[in-house]
């Protein structure tokens, strides 16, 4: 079917704005994902999926500008030991990164492996995000495949010692970049692996996660403080049996973020956790959209998202639970709560559930709006100033979403960042 | 029913039980067919068409002009797609818009003189079209006192309006309750001043079809302080093959006023699938109070999924004046196709919009059913409890809207959705937008699917019931929050239906 006119207009627009890296092994991955793009259009106003979260900037030819945000943070996750993996404005920076050699993984950049045929690659890349094409499109995922220039292959074969940190560094006001990863955790194999920073001004990422039968996953991501940074993010994961995966995600500012994942359980007794906790004011608009499919028997799915909103910042939740027929015994859960720190911020939520299988438990709750009265007045007769009063509670909110990391260090590290959010605000 | 039949009664059940379920839980029980005599128009949908329904119904100009307009709207419109229902293209050039039984070509003066055949079909039924009876096969309605067991009914043959009941008795207390032709005719200022305003011609496909080719429904308006002295009811009933019904259903509750309003509906079984599109438009000023129970029983089709009614429908209540009420209870049992979002615009201050829902579907049907509550008004409320059961091959949907505009200051909303799946070869899914835009609105949404749960299921089986009978008793467990905000009448005969929905569906 032909595209609608805008639609076409948009897409054309954009792509002649792209270059395909020239990289042997994946030139027909690349070539596939770009057909796909012209074959689903990029995303419009008017689509369904985009009821609450406006693509324009995300899709138009040229990124808007945003100025790179100084402050005084110390940079996320320091003093962890890790294995640094930087990127500046997109591109891998050798100099600032680690040595890419860690017992138990396997890193390559994607840039390096054009000329060797490495076939887990070859078998991850793109194929993940092309079966979360359907049922609903996810086109600048594609043209994320299609496109990237960058991005590493992290294959994890054992236990490594310390965590994978990919440090994503914004410089220039006009930096427009597309980062690709693929993970692939064999079987029995356990890592975890951080993210943080802005990344550019405008940010299109796309991870694909491969995780095998009994292995395990931690993902960690601090999307960084710029605030006028705009970034679509997509994580495709498929979970082998007995597998676990968790995810978690902390978004401090950004004018517009949106933050797809798609995960498919494909083997019995397989475990995914995804969390997330945003807190943003003013022209802050954050969009969670999630996808699970439970397509094996007596999987957990757990999705806990909690947003905090002030000054008329914007939450978006779109959760989706999908449990195929053969999914007998699935325990699906999902929670999504905004609290509304103002009268002028807004949370728009769309919950599904899409059931075929009879012997599941799935519920799914979605609540919103001003701190508890109550709750504040007993702080406030106990003796806690306002102000106090009211982050003790703001945090107390966001505490299952947080609680959903299992290392508690990273935890307490995270809860300092939403703390220095709240005091910053007094 | 097959399955009881062949059931070993066990020793300690008594007959008396057994009798019951099986009587409640044969085949769709309103399959038959009245055989009358029968004027049709034309096949098929032309301004022709529109023209000829305006002339039978006896229209002022005007009337057909609206009409007239939605009708080249409507050739703009496409029809949605959204809803997660699947059914083939339908023809609306292979469709009759107007069927009436030839023994009403003069209009009877009163239902005495209505032939006695469609008289009887009423009786069938059990709906009562004479004054001194009560609605058929109410257990105890006898001993309730003479005032609570009346109820007016306006029943809806086909196209027409055969006739109300009690309407000297409601005229003395103001009320008006007729056929919304009689409406047109009589009473043209306010059908004039409400027609339309809250479900607007063009609202949607289905909606703006309704507006050009309605034949007829029903007409309400309780004039301000008045407490509508018994339920009104309409009762509509398809007859005629090939033929959509498209009625059209106006309710103004003005100040201060109070009425319950029930809506019952039924067809014969056949092959061919039918298309039946309603617009029910509900006004509610200050301080007034409407509760609109529907039982919709239309024919959902054989087991194979053949034939049955397709039901797409648009009910909308405006809660206009401070403080006004309205409380939609539904009980979706019937219909092989369901598009049906029964909504309240809250706008006056303080003003409350309730929804119950128990959709059941079975064999090959599909439900894609729920509520809009749109909160523009201070103070306002509104509750959603919505249960689905799906068994057979058949497909349930919950979808709703939640929507709290910025000056809907501590608005309130709780939702509660639940399903039921029985069987491995059914789909239950929910679809709920949430739009929240003050902190002071409070917005609380929950849904869970299951399976009956086994433990309550072997505690009844452990009691002696076979498992059929169980599943009817856990499911109308499951159902209680909602059945209890039914009128007796309809709480009973949900009740039966509850059990006739789920025949054959174990094991």
């Amino acid at each position: 079917m032909a595209l609608p006119n805008l639609k076409q207009t948009a897409t054309e627009a954009r792509l002649s704005t792209l270059s395909m890296p020239s990289v042997g092994c994946l030139t027909e991955a690349r070539q596939a994902a770009l057909s796909r793009v012209q074959t689903l259009g990029l995303p419009g106003r008017r689509d369904e999926y985009w009821k609450y979260t406006r693509p324009d900037t995300l899709v138009q030819a040229e990124a808007p500008g945003a100025v790179v945000f100084q402050h005084d943070e110390a940079p996320m996750f320091d003093g962890f030991d890790r294995l640094k993996i930087v990127f500046v404005d997109g591109v891998f920076d050798p100099e600032a990164s680690d040595d890419l050699k860690l017992e138990g993984v396997q890193i390559d950049r994607l840039a390096d492996i054009a000329d060797q045929d490495i076939h887990w690659i070859k078998d991850l890349y793109g194929v993940l995000e092309a079966r979360g094409q359907s049922p609903v499109a996810r086109p600048l995922a594609a043209l994320n495949t299609a496109f990237a220039h960058d991005g590493v292959a992290i294959r994890v074969t054992g236990k490594p010692s310390k965590p994978i940190n990919l440090i994503y560094v914004h410089k220039s006001e006009k930096s427009d970049v597309m980062l690709h990863h693929v993970i692939r955790v064999e079987t029995g194999a356990e890592a975890t692996i951080l993210e943080n920073g802005p990344a550019a001004s405008r940010l299109n990422k796309c991870i694909e996660i491969d995780v095998a039968d009994n292995a395990a996953l931690h993902l960690i991501c601090a999307q960084g403080r710029d605030h006028e940074r705009r970034a679509a993010s997509h994580m495709f994961a498929r979970l082998g049996k007995e597998s676990v995966f968790k995810s978690f995600t902390l978004t401090v500012n950004g004018v517009l973020t949106r933050n797809e994942s798609v995960v498919e359980l494909l083997g019995d007794d397989a475990v995914v956790h995804l969390a997330g906790a945003c807190v943003g004011d003013g022209d802050f608009h954050h969009d969670d959209t999630v996808f699970i499919t439970h397509d094996a028997v007596n999987c957990e799915s757990r999705q806990v998202f909690k947003k905090v909103l002030r000054n008329g910042a914007t939450g978006v939740f779109q959760g989706k639970i999908l449990v195929k027929d053969k999914a007998q015994k699935t325990d699906g859960y999902q929670i999504s709560q905004a609290l509304m720190l103002d009268d002028d911020s807004q949370f728009l939520a769309k919950p599904e559930l899409e059931i075929y299988a009879d012997d599941v438990a799935c519920s799914h709750g979605s609540t919103s709006g001003a701190i508890d009265d109550e709750a504040l007045f007993y702080l406030r007769s106990r003796g806690v100033p306002h102000n106090e009063a009211t982050d003790l509670l703001t945090l107390a909110f966001l505490a299952e979403a947080v609680e959903e990391i299992a290392d508690q260090d990273i935890a307490a590290s995270i809860v300092d960042r939403l703390e220095n959010w709240l005091i910053r605000r007094h | 029913m097959a399955a009881l039949d062949q059931t070993q009664v066990k020793e300690g059940v008594d007959q008396e039980t057994v009798d019951a379920v099986r009587e409640v839980g044969g085949a769709y029980k309103y399959g038959w067919a009245t055989d009358i005599e029968m004027d049709y128009a034309p096949k098929g949908l032309t301004t022709d068409i529109v023209r000829l329904i305006s002339e039978k119904n006896e229209e002022p100009q005007w009337m057909l002009d609206w009409r007239l307009q939605a009708y080249d709207r409507w050739l703009t419109k496409e029809e949605p797609n959204w809803a997660m229902v699947d059914y083939p293209e339908i023809d609306f050039q292979d469709q009759y818009y107007y069927a009436r039984p030839k023994s009403m070509d003069v209009k009877p003066k009163s239902l005495d003189e209505v032939d006695p055949k469609l008289l009887a079909t009423y009786e069938k039924l059990g709906i009562p079209l004479k004054e001194q009876m009560i609605l058929a096969g109410v257990e105890g309605a006898e001993n309730a006192p003479a005032e609570g067991r009346k109820v007016a009914v306006d029943a809806v043959f086909d196209s027409v309006s055969l006739g109300t009941t009690f309407q000297a008795e409601l005229a003395a207390a103001g009320v008006i309750f007729c056929s919304i032709s009689e409406a047109i005719r009589e009473h043209p200022e306010l059908v004039k001043k409400y027609l339309g305003t809250v479900v607007p011609v063009s609202d949607n496909f289905y909606a703006t079809l309704n507006s050009a080719v309605f034949s007829d429904g029903s007409f309400v308006y309780i004039p301000p302080g008045v407490r509508c002295p018994m339920e009104l009811s309409t009762y509509f009933r398809i007859n005629a093959e090939n033929t959509g019904q498209f009625e059209r259903t106006l309710i103004i509750a003005d100040k201060g006023s109070y009425v319950s309003y029930l809506e019952g509906c039924t067809a014969p079984a056949r092959d061919i699938a039918q298309l039946h599109a309603a617009v029910v438009e509900i006004i509610i000023e200050e301080d007034a109070e409407v509760k609109y129970s529907t039982v919709q029983n239309w024919y959902p089709g054989d087991e194979n999924g053949k034939g049955g009614i397709y039901n797409f429908v648009t009910k909308r209540a405006d809660c206009r004046g401070d403080r006004s009420k309205v409380m939609w209870t539904q009980v979706e049992t019937g219909s092989a196709v369901t598009w049906k979002y029964p909504s309240c615009i809250l706008r006056g201050d303080d003003s409350q919009g309730e929804f119950y829902s128990i959709a059941i579907t079975n064999n090959y049907q599909q439900a894609d059913t729920g509520t809009k509550m749109v909160h523009l008004g201070k103070n306002t409320k509104s509750r959603i409890v919505s249960k689905g059961i799906c068994a057979g091959h058949a497909q349930n949907t919950y979808r709703g809207l939640v929507s709290m505009h910025p000056k809907a200051k501590n608005a309130r909303n709780y939702t509660q959705c639940d399903s039921l799946l029985i069987g491995g070869n059914c789909g239950a899914h929910t679809v709920p937008y949430i739009e929240v835009k003050n902190n002071s609105a409070r917005v609380e949404h929950e849904a869970t699917t299951s399976k009956v749960d086994e433990d309550q299921l072997f505690y009844c089986r452990s009691r002696g019931m076979n498992e059929e009978e169980a599943v009817a008793l856990v499911v109308n467990g499951f159902c209680k929050d909602v059945l209890q905000a039914l009128p007796m009448e309809f709480a009973m005969e949900a009740q039966q239906l509850v059990a006739i929905s789920l025949e054959g569906s174990v094991g």
